[in-house]
């Protein structure tokens, strides 16, 4: 973009690499964020509520859509493309200008917190894609998600090898050299590793074969079964509310239905339009 | 304020910054800067070209205007019979098997398949090649180079008019480009910033070794002019009755015509340039151009070939500078290897172009302009500034001497200073692009 | 005998000094690699920056010279070196604060932040112009050589001497230890670990909890000591002069892009690689042939490939072969 836009982005095409290096820079823009505030408001355990909003100045890809998940609770949302998935747990994660609605966490409205400041208060977030670092070894990579504690993590990467034990085997390996599965598993524990009080997922099978994309799920609910919520965005609707607590299904950016995993897959409307029949 | 508007009181603030330098120095000390700043303004379009307009990173303007520099030594001096008895024919043959060596590893680089046997055969191609290249070459260069060596000894140009140098210039430097972005810019990833880079390098040192070709550190003088020479000026009687007529002693005057004269022919240059770069990229091919540095991918996805295009406008731009190298050495009279340095020649056209505007070819002028008045003009105010600094210090202390010796550094500071401030705080540069 | 002497000789002329240059060379590509890997652009200013960690050392080593202090045997340098060091962190850090955080906020495309390098290229060596001119300086003292040819030749019995000087001598020691500390650092503490967690992946890396400010900030500080080491030890190794500095930029690029950019081990690889192809290429053989081939064959000439002013074509010629042949660098160039 030569004349709109940030003139400090424009690189005018160039492709030069033996003076710019395009490889692992960031997109998130590090912004100072403000103060969490204890809230009366109530609701579920994580809640982005009634949330309206877009990226930057943008025109606004969410309205008036609400994403919440229990404590022990499976969420997933789940829509056809471009309905806003990932842009709503994005928002719940503070990637996202919100305009209107907030977002509240065990009784504390995060709304304004920067998302280096959501993981500290226990949010784990597990991007798509480039959700681990590839240049260092598994082990490093658990360390990393640790890197905000300040006690003795050894426990908690015990925990996360025994819920993967691939990624013991392969600790000394950099995580680059993995399968599609394992790298996943990766990410994952990644997150794992700050203790979250609640774990987003941001479509974890993408890519992955169906028998790693079973495992996966496995392991999914695995991990809920200690104790943490688990927020998910899932291509596989399907499968996805087989396991699921509770379902969003959203369409255009707002929310079309919600309710258990169970009654969304029994819903005639959800299955003839975006299950498939 | 208007866009045309504000870009003419620019332009109009530059020429009265240059006036002021002819009412407070001289208006020799003006014009020279208005001839300078000409020639600068064409470089600036050169590396605008490539820069602005695809986004490719020359780091080697320096090497072009050298190339253009020596296209003025060899189109315009005398041949050296004596040297050209002595060895001249041998080291052409020597450069005819050097380039022999090269062409043909490329093609058995690129005819046979890969293998264990290429391998060897292109190192054997190369070592071999050079050898026999350095056994033709060194004897024809030592004759070359023993004729009369305080004056000569170097083969001499064409003796043709200096002025046919400066398309040859392009045409030289363009050449070159082609050699590099050939390579630079086919390969898998682009490393043309560090091409260019070594290849500017390369050039200079070859000026300033290969005596033969450009007497190196030697330097050729008296290369010749394509104005008037004062002397005959002065002895001319209508010349000094009529500058009589001004009001001007014939000294003074015959040096203003003669910088008048080539500001003439300068801006004739610069006029030409101007109007065929923004007709190219009027043109669809300018179109084309841009759409390939707004988005590649989509371009390429049409069908464009990429490097095809880049590799264009990149011999395009060089030979600019080119031109404008061989315009420079002209003014100059003189070729003085030892005198191309990067922050002169490569990362001062640099500060042009950000400053006046990336993408903008008046900009690309205006930043020629501004930025020579400022880098000549930098020192005087430096040591007029030091003086007034120092002048509560005692005559002859040491911080005064070194401060006032210093002030001459000023210019490299002030440069920096300048392109960091318009990169923040306007960086589309002084006339943005469209 | 005889090829005891030329080893003697091809050591001398070929070996030592290039193993003295390739870790001058190495320190200064690790600290463009670096700089590649996590701030992601090639910094045009380092040449400058090496220059003016060799100026603070130098004011400083002056001053000790004067004040009657010195290091015995060894260069006064030396303990003038902290000094140099934190004069340029200072330099360094002010520098990110002033002009380079704006566009890191700005989430600015590197090949802008190449730009704005050179821009702080022009103002540093302005200031190192500025305040000790563009001439030579000497500022080696202590002793010369640690092996001089004359007492070799005694002890040894051999025509040819071994000279080994001091300065080549601290080079190549100094070099090895800034190499392992660095490389302890990265890869065995917390931060240096969270500093390629950040070169790997920015976003990522955010979202771990890393401050990409502290990344950035620790990245300045070293490459502050990787600058005024490799610029100290040239400067005492060949001679100081700001503009040699600025043109050892090719020559540390070149280094950087062979190994890979982005990649340390690469870096001191790269290094040498130029290191040796310069000395060798440009080195008259007359001497070892001499010793090496049978009496009456021994050559007339230099034997010399190319002459000593094409020492950056070799360099380039280097780079451009590896390019052809590995595109990524002979270590595979990725994030730190």
């Amino acid at each position: 973009m030569p004349v709109a836009g940030n003139p400090y982005q424009d690189d005018r095409g160039n492709k030069d690499r033996s003076i710019a290096n395009p490889q692992g820079a960031g997109e998130i823009v590090h912004r100072k964020g403000g103060k969490a505030r204890p809230s009366e408001a109530g609701g579920a355990f994580l809640i982005g509520d009634a949330m309206t909003g877009g990226y930057g100045k943008g025109p606004d890809i969410l309205h008036d859509c609400t994403i919440a998940v229990n404590q022990g609770e499976i969420a997933v949302i789940v829509g056809p493309n471009g309905a806003g998935k990932s842009t709503a747990m994005k928002a719940v994660f503070g990637m996202l200008d919100l305009r209107q609605g907030s977002v509240r966490l065990d009784g504390q409205d995060i709304s304004d917190l920067s998302p280096q400041d959501r993981v500290v208060q226990g949010m784990g977030f597990v991007p798509q894609t480039n959700n681990i670092f590839t240049s260092m070894t598994v082990e490093e990579n658990l360390e990393m998600g640790a890197f905000i504690r300040r006690d003795d993590f050894r426990e908690t990467m015990a925990q996360v090898y025994d819920l993967f034990p691939i990624l013991k085997e392969k600790r000394r390996q950099p995580a680059g050299e993995l399968s599609g599965g394992q790298r996943q598993q990766v990410a994952v524990g990644r997150a794992l590793m700050t203790k979250p009080k609640v774990l987003m997922l941001d479509e974890p099978t993408a890519g992955v074969s169906p028998i790693v994309m079973d495992e996966l799920f496995d392991r999914i609910i695995e991990v809920a079964r200690t104790g943490i919520p688990i927020l998910m965005v899932e291509q596989n609707a399907r499968q996805a509310l087989e396991i699921a607590d509770k379902g969003f299904v959203l369409v255009q950016g707002r929310n079309a239905y919600s309710g258990t995993g169970r009654d969304l897959l029994d819903d005639p409307e959800v299955r003839k339009s975006f299950l498939g029949g | 304020m208007s866009e045309p508007v504000k870009n003419t009181l620019l332009f109009l603030v530059v020429a009265v910054l240059i006036a002021i330098a002819g009412f407070m120095q001289s208006w020799n000390t003006a014009l020279l800067i208005l001839n300078m700043g000409l020639v600068s303004a064409i470089m600036a379009i050169g590396v605008n070209l490539q820069w602005g307009f695809a986004g490719l990173f020359n780091v080697g303007v320096m090497g072009f205007v050298a190339l253009g520099g020596l296209a003025a030594v060899l189109v315009s001096m005398p041949p050296d019979p004596d040297a050209w008895r002595a060895g001249g024919v041998r080291v052409l043959i020597g450069l005819a098997l050097g380039a022999a060596t090269i062409i043909g590893a490329v093609l058995v680089y690129t005819r046979v398949k890969k293998g264990p046997l290429r391998a060897v055969g292109i190192v054997a191609i190369l070592v071999g090649g050079f050898f026999i290249f350095r056994g033709v070459l060194d004897p024809g260069v030592d004759a070359v180079e023993s004729v009369n060596p305080a004056l000569s000894g170097y083969l001499g140009g064409l003796g043709l008019p200096v002025i046919l140098s400066w398309p040859i210039g392009g045409l030289l430097a363009g050449g070159v480009a082609w050699l590099i972005g050939k390579t630079a810019l086919g390969l898998r990833s682009d490393y043309l910033a560090i091409a260019t880079l070594g290849i500017a390098e390369i050039i200079i040192a070859v000026l300033k070794n290969e005596d033969w070709l450009s007497r190196g550190v030697k330097n050729v003088v008296g290369i010749p002019r394509p104005v008037p020479y004062e002397i005959d000026l002065q002895n001319d009687p209508d010349f000094v009755s009529s500058a009589a007529g001004w009001g001007l002693d014939p000294v003074e005057a015959s040096t203003l015509y003669v910088k008048l004269a080539y500001a003439g022919l300068f801006l004739v240059v610069l006029l030409v340039i101007l109007w065929m770069a923004q007709m190219a990229l009027k043109s669809p091919w300018g179109r084309m151009m841009r759409a390939i540095r707004d988005n590649e991918v989509a371009a390429e996805a049409m069908g464009k070939d990429v490097t095809r295009r880049h590799l264009q406008i990149f011999v395009l731009g060089s030979a600019v500078c080119g031109l404008a190298g061989a315009m420079l050495t002209t003014l100059d009279g003189q070729l003085t290897p030892g005198t191309y340095q990067p922050l002169r020649f490569t990362f001062l056209v640099w500060v042009m172009v950000i400053v006046g505007g990336s993408g903008n070819n008046f900009g690309a002028v205006l930043g020629g302009f501004l930025i020579w008045f400022l880098w000549v003009e930098v020192e005087p105010i430096g040591v007029y500034l030091m003086e007034t600094i120092t002048s509560g210090m005692a005559e002859g202390s040491a911080l005064k001497s070194h401060l006032m010796g210093s002030a001459a550094h000023m210019r490299l500071f002030t440069m920096g200073l300048v392109l960091l401030l318009v990169l923040r705080f306007s960086p589309r540069g002084l006339i943005p692009e469209k | 005998m005889e090829f005891l002497n030329a080893f003697v000789a091809l050591s001398n002329y070929v070996l030592i000094p290039g193993i003295a240059y390739g870790s001058q060379l190495a320190l200064g590509a690790l600290g463009v690699t670096l700089i590649y890997g996590i701030l992601r652009f090639s910094n045009f200013a380092h040449g400058d920056t090496m220059a003016f960690g060799a100026m603070v050392t130098i004011l400083v080593t002056w001053w000790m010279q004067a004040q009657g202090i010195s290091f015995g045997v060894l260069p006064t340098a030396l303990l003038a070196l902290p000094f140099g060091i934190l004069g340029t962190m200072v330099l360094l850090v002010v520098t990110d604060r002033v002009v380079y955080r704006f566009y890191r906020q700005q989430k600015a495309k590197p090949v802008i932040l190449v730009i704005v390098s050179l821009g702080v290229m022009f103002i540093m060596n302005g200031i190192v112009r500025f305040i000790i001119g563009p001439d030579d300086q000497n500022f080696a003292d202590g002793a010369r050589f640690i092996i001089s040819a004359r007492d070799f030749k005694a002890w040894s019995g051999l025509d040819e001497g071994l000279a080994l000087r001091t300065s080549q001598g601290i080079t190549v020691i100094t070099a090895v230890v800034v190499v392992v500390a660095l490389f302890w650092f990265l890869n065995k503490t917390r931060t240096g670990k969270s500093m390629r967690a950040y070169s790997d992946n920015e976003d990522l890396a955010l979202l771990s909890g890393i401050n990409p400010e502290r990344v950035v900030t620790y990245t300045w500080l070293i490459i502050a000591a990787l600058t005024t080491v490799a610029g100290v030890l040239y400067g005492l190794d060949k001679s100081f002069k700001p503009f040699t500095y600025f043109q050892l930029l090719l020559p540390i690029f070149a280094a950087a892009i062979v190994g890979g950019l982005g990649s340390p081990l690469g870096a001191i690889a790269g290094g040498f690689v130029i290191a040796f192809s310069e000395v060798t290429i440009t080195y008259a053989w007359k001497k070892v042939l001499g010793y090496l081939m049978p009496e009456g064959l021994e050559p007339d000439g230099l034997v010399q490939l190319l002459s000593t002013d094409y020492k950056f074509a070799v360099s380039f010629v280097i780079l451009l072969i590896v390019l052809l042949f590995k595109p990524t660098g002979l270590f595979k160039g990725k994030s730190v």
